[in-house]
């Protein structure tokens, strides 16, 4: 123990306790403010699809391998699958829902079917979550978005084609 | 999952006065290994105490020259740090080839260190597993151990400590700072992880509620020139079978100064300091290096199914090191 | 010909999918996604012990939770009231994924049986109640490895559902073997894979009074419905079964497994709508997977390089209670001219599911064994791989001497070698570096049966006064592109453009279509369509020349060409839409039907060469492929870009197949090793190259109506070959077991 240690840190007072049962979240969305009835233990992931019905963010694993449930949570590209929803309140949720503007596609969306970038559709939203996101990480290099789409498995293997998406929409900015 | 409640804390005091008063509370950082487990009912905790609030985020530089990185400080941003990349090339590249984007941004620094090992039979709860459950025995001797360590194993547990980052923060003699019910204290990374021994579920010296608050990293010069070299099957997304965080000066030939740890090998992040040893005033010359190496590995105790690694242990160094003796980048990807 | 014609080109169009919006706006509901309102969610409990008894359930704990609606298991499940016999779903008859089914008594033949299924009113509650269930067993010894079930193997009369003998011979392949120059001897052994489609497996059940409502994830709508309907003992008729999108299956949702007819009792036993998800590690135990398995391989040949004899022999475990092995030396038997052949499945009992199709069933393990061979043979000739394959072309199967129904095999070793630049290679192994690395190239044939449903398969085809058509069957959409390519059959078939037609499919209300597997979709469906199509243009070109008002009225409908949705005979013109509003008609509506011709004399193969190039870093016993090029003949080709999507997916499973997909049973429990995306390998990004097709379209009049062959397996069949050739072009290394490790290369 160091000598700091004299002067004891002061002791904290115990927090408050919500849960285990439902507890009202407030949980902004695309924009909107929700509000929703869950336990803490229900996870960003289930709160989207189950509470609001917002099923474009996938559940393919529910255990952080493979990215079908990629959101932005204040505007970075995270597993909705491993966050929980009560953890998110007072952040930024974006969905795939979110991403298109008053019915225009984003580029990226776009690009995805230009290039014929999926086939079964279900890693579709994930992947293309992540893929705005790492434009606007500035990774953008041919070797850079591989690596950055890694985490997003595609089990069609459209990746060539996901690629190729990404650039051109890269390549457009 | 089982069912939890929720706090947020808003001061460290508080959110260890909270962990501290309830051995069935954990806290709550990324939540990539926390909730993983949970789920899979490896870790039972009853109540999470969520830290992301807490002032921990954030990279300084200490007046010597070293840094201070926040607990909660996410790794995509402390991969991301130009005096990072600029002054341990070797940790920016652990951990950024660590997980995926998105789980990079997720963990925090603090959590990445605590991660939990990737042995399949600690979980899944229904294998026995000293690390999850004492004396319940090791599947993993006898079983499936092709990932496992070869390095600081025990008759109770072989499972490989997974992260990469620690790899590098151990060969930069990082330590680590914490708040617990009794204040503050440090420790160094070599001390912070523990072999399994006879107790494997004991990972760590802390006492339960206590929190990490930062990593620092001391002045090493030596490690602007360094590397982390990650052997996978996959090309990413995927935890090492070897990994080596790497750092050389070399003057007239000679080795001056070294720095070299092993990942995917050991039960911890595991400091080779016999191979620094013996290379200190060597030659820097590729026979050297496999002669460090050897050494390095000579008491390893594989499995029959990772007896691989104790050769591609020694491969894998002897690339670093050759790697940096050339002066050239290292690229592990395919020159594709 | 008496026949209107039809002058539009759709077909052969590179277009865009048109489900691309629903799939890239998050819009798009999976079968657990579709509203269903206030449904429960059910989940699924595995057994802990792959041999024995279930002793008890202690499920107090579970029930006392909130929200729990109900625990079953066999001691309160109603019984099933018959187990289907196991047949392929093309068969389009039941098709259940083994004669087992779960919770009709204790009994435990493999780890991850499902012996319980917990309700609640949310997935997190029915999860939790689910763990709190205590099960006590009688675990009796398993039998889970090669070594334990070696000296109990046999040969099955039949495998793959009855559909195959289980010994394959023509000739006198010992004697040719004995009379050969030169013999190429190896043993090959494979890893487990599984399917892992990135959707688990899933339905949505819930009744309509006696009627059954079941949203599915499945290759078959139709497949779904006949065998609940067989299992549960209930009409047909009183169940519909919907699955408009599909997450991907490759296999894993081809046949019918347990889960939905556990989702339809569940809920009824709890009186609304259930939710019935598969967790990812269940998708290891629960819906199949391809087996673990040894094979042996024998070539014999003469100095110019003539193959004298092939024996084929293949060890794999398969469940308690059927004989299954994925058809690994069918193609062996049928890839090259050679006399002389010896075929053989040996099975062993193992307490194990009945492991099922994944994608190139049979085929992707085969003929890895068979064209590493054929590389080693080519190498001790001293001959180019692509030349020994052409020496030993075969122009009608081997097995029955009957002609191909089309080829294109010998083109697609030419173009695909052009377009990989293989003819400056030089063959000498390990003398190619680059910096760490060493770079090598390999090549494999591809071959893959075209497998003809053997019931009719519907279609229905309607057009609005409107102008715009929709033309249905019940086929779903599993990522296959089935949708955007019957729309262009159909607009071809009615004379319509694209941009107003409509396909819908996915729902057992439509007309019937066998599960679409063994890559048999597009061409059955295809037909179908093309029929239902064919017969609305014909009808209302048969209205037109009958009917006094209009400007086609006595023409020969021979004459009449339709194109843009408007008849035409010389200057004579009259709008589909215009005639139906003439005649007041809202709409006009045909059905069309395809049976094959299954007597034609003809061998029927889709075929293919492979080409890979890869990187391995020695030292390090890495190996990255750094490019592929497959060049294939698969009939007609609807659309190019989805068949091109097809073929680079299967590509890159040869990929994954060749360097990282593995599982083992874990001796002793029976527990797959690997159970998570974490540790079961599948390729990311960064591990896909970029990946050639070559379309060879080769003219096909015999498989269907538009010659379409296929392309969702092919792909794959080949792959995984010549990359491991490529590897021992790089290193002068062979590796003969799949997946090629770090470790086997060090």
């Amino acid at each position: 123990m160091s000598a700091d240690d004299q002067a004891l840190t002061r002791r904290g007072t115990v927090l408050e306790e919500r849960g285990p049962g439902p507890v009202r979240v407030a949980l902004p969305v695309n924009g909107t403010e929700h509000a929703v009835e869950i336990e803490p233990r229900v996870s960003l992931l289930d709160a989207l699809r189950e509470h609001l019905q917002l099923t474009g963010a996938k559940k393919g694993c529910d255990q952080g391998t493979c990215g079908a449930c990629t959101v932005w949570v204040d505007g970075r590209r995270v597993l909705s699958c491993l966050t929980l929803a009560v953890a998110c309140e007072g952040r930024e949720v974006t969905t795939i829902e979110g991403l298109a503007e008053d019915g225009a596609l984003h580029g990226m969306q776009q690009a995805f079917i230009a290039e014929d970038a999926f086939q079964c559709g279900y890693c579709t939203p994930g992947q293309i979550m992540s893929a705005v996101a790492l434009l606007e990480e500035g990774r953008t290099g041919d070797e850079e978005i591989k690596e950055g789409m890694s985490g997003n498995l595609c089990r069609c293997a459209a990746y060539p084609n996901i690629r190729a998406a990404v650039r051109s929409v890269r390549d457009r900015a | 999952m089982r069912p939890i409640t929720y706090s947020r804390a808003t001061d460290p005091q508080s959110a260890v006065a909270t962990v501290s008063a309830d051995p069935t509370s954990d806290y709550l950082a990324g939540g990539t290994t926390e909730i993983d487990l949970l789920r899979q009912y490896v870790l039972q905790p009853r109540r999470l105490v969520d830290i992301n609030a807490l002032p921990l985020a954030g990279i300084e530089s200490t007046p010597e020259g070293g840094l201070r990185i926040g607990a909660t400080t996410r790794m995509s941003d402390a991969a991301a740090a130009p005096e990072v990349r600029e002054r341990f090339p070797m940790l920016s590249e652990a951990l950024e080839k660590g997980a995926s984007p998105q789980l990079r941004h997720m963990a925090s620094l603090g959590g990445n260190l605590l991660q939990r090992v990737r042995c399949s039979y600690f979980r899944d709860p229904l294998a026995p597993c000293n690390k999850r459950e004492p004396d319940s025995g090791c599947s993993a001797l006898t079983g499936h151990s092709r990932d496992h360590a070869v390095l600081g194993t025990s008759e109770h547990c072989i499972a490989a400590h997974p992260s990469d980052a620690a790899v590098a923060l151990t060969a930069l003699d990082a330590s680590v700072h914490t708040l617990g019910p009794g204040g503050e204290r440090t420790y160094p990374l070599d001390d912070f992880f523990l072999l399994p021994g006879d107790s494997p579920h004991r990972e760590h010296p802390m006492a339960h509620g206590e929190l990490i608050t930062a990593v620092e990293v001391p002045p090493t010069p030596v490690a602007r020139r360094s590397l982390y070299l990650k052997v996978r099957d996959r090309a990413s997304y995927e935890f090492a079978l070897v990994s080596v965080a790497a750092a050389l000066s070399v003057v007239d030939g000679r080795i001056a100064d070294i720095r070299v740890a092993l990942g995917g090998a050991a039960t911890k992040p595991w400091r080779a300091r016999r191979v620094e040893d013996f290379l200190v005033g060597e030659v820097a010359e590729r026979r050297a290096f496999a002669q460090a190496a050897q050494v390095e590995l000579a008491e390893a105790r594989p499995t029959p199914m990772n007896a691989f690694k104790v050769e591609l242990a020694q491969r894998a160094l002897v690339r670093a090191l050759g790697t940096l003796a050339e002066g050239t980048g290292l690229e592990d990807g395919s020159p594709a | 010909m008496t026949a209107p014609t039809s002058t539009a080109t759709a077909v052969g169009q590179d277009l865009a999918r048109l489900d691309g919006r629903p799939k890239v706006t998050g819009s798009a509901r999976y079968s657990t996604e579709v509203p269903a309102p206030g449904a429960a969610h059910a989940c699924l409990v595995g057994s802990r012990i792959a041999a024995g008894r279930v002793l008890a359930v202690d499920a107090e704990a579970a029930r006392a939770e909130e929200g729990v609606l109900a625990v079953l298991t066999h001691e309160n499940l109603p019984g099933i009231a018959e187990q289907p016999p196991l047949v392929p779903s093309l068969a389009g008859t039941a098709a259940p994924g083994q004669t087992f089914f779960p919770m009709q008594d204790d009994t435990v033949h493999y780890a991850g049986q499902h012996i319980a299924v917990v309700v609640a009113d949310t997935w997190e509650r029915a999860r939790h109640a689910a763990h709190l269930l205590r099960i006590s067993y009688e675990e009796t010894p398993a039998t889970t490895t090669f070594e334990q079930g070696r000296d109990q193997a046999y040969v099955p009369e039949r495998i793959f559902g009855g559909w195959l003998p289980g010994r394959i011979s023509r000739g006198d392949a010992d004697a040719g073997l004995a009379g050969a120059e030169l013999r190429v001897d190896a043993a090959f052994t494979f890893a487990a894979n599984h399917h892992n489609p990135l959707e688990p497996s899933c339905t949505t059940a819930w009744w309509e009074g006696d009627e059954l409502v079941l949203h599915d994830a499945t290759q078959g709508v139709n497949a779904t419905q006949i065998t609940v309907a067989r299992l549960l003992g209930i009409p047909r008729s009183r169940i519909r079964v919907i699955g408009h999108y599909v997450g991907g299956s490759f296999g894993s949702k081809a046949m019918i497994h347990d889960h939905p007819a556990l989702a339809a009792l569940a809920a009824r036993a709890v009186g609304r709508p259930v939710r019935l998800a598969l967790t990812r590690e269940q998708m290891f135990t629960s819906v199949g997977h391809r087996e673990e398995q040894e094979q042996q391989i024998s070539l014999g040949a003469t100095r110019e390089g003539r193959l004298t004899a092939i024996r084929h022999h293949k060890l794999s475990p398969t469940s308690h209670f059927d004989d299954w092995a994925e058809p690994s030396i069918g193609v062996s038997a049928q890839l090259y001219a050679c006399p002389h052949f010896d075929g053989v499945y040996r099975l062993f009992r193992a307490n194990t599911m009945t492991p099922t199709f994944m994608r190139a069933p049979g085929e992707a393990s085969g003929l890895f064994a068979l064209e590493c061979a054929m590389d080693e043979l080519a190498h001790e000739l001293g001959l180019d791989p692509v030349e020994l394959r052409l020496r030993n072309y075969a122009d009608a199967s081997p097995m029955t001497g009957q002609p191909w129904s089309s080829s294109g095999l010998r083109e697609c070793y030419r173009r695909g070698a052009a377009r990989f630049g293989w003819q400056d290679r030089d063959p000498r192994p390990g003398v190619r570096r680059e910096g760490d690395w060493l770079i090598g190239t390999g090549m494999a044939a591809a071959g893959y049966p075209v497998a003809p449903p053997p019931t009719p398969q519907r279609a229905r085809a309607r057009l609005y006064d409107d102008g715009t058509a929709v033309v249905q069957a019940a086929t779903p959409e599993f990522g296959t592109g089935v949708v955007t390519a019957m729309t262009q059959v159909a607009a071809d078939a009615l004379g319509m453009p694209v941009g107003r037609c409509r396909f819908e499919g996915g729902d057992t209300a439509l007309p019937d279509i066998a599960a679409a597997v063994g890559s048999s979709g597009a061409g059955m469906i295809s037909a179908a369509v093309h029929s239902a199509g064919t017969a609305l243009r014909e009808q209302l070109v048969a209205l037109a020349v009958a009917d006094r008002g209009s400007p086609l009225y006595g023409r020969d409908p021979a004459e009449v060409a339709v194109r843009d949705g408007v008849m035409r005979a010389g200057s004579a013109a009259e709008s589909y839409a215009g005639l139906l509003r003439r005649t007041a008609r809202p709409d006009a509506e045909a059905t069309g039907s395809w049976q094959p011709d299954s007597g034609a004399p003809y061998a029927m193969m889709t075929f293919g060469a492979q080409f890979a190039e890869v990187a391995v870093d020695p030292e390090l016993g890495l190996v990255r492929v750094r490019r592929m090029t497959g060049a294939f003949a698969p009939g007609r080709v609807i659309n190019p870009r989805t068949a091109r999507g097809q073929l680079m997916s299967g590509m890159l499973w040869g990929l994954g197949q060749a360097l990282l997909e593995s599982n083992r049973m874990r001796p002793g429990t029976g527990r797959w090793t690997h159970a998570s995306l974490g540790s079961y390998l599948v390729a990311v990004n960064a591990d896909a190259p970029e990946v050639e097709v070559e379309l060879v379209e080769v003219e096909d009049t015999v498989v269907n109506p538009l010659g379409v062959k296929g392309v969702g397996e092919i792909g794959q069949v080949g792959a995984a070959a010549a990359i491991a050739n490529a590897v021992h072009h790089a290193t002068g290394r062979r590796v003969r077991q799949l997946p090629i490790t770090v470790e086997a290369l060090l």
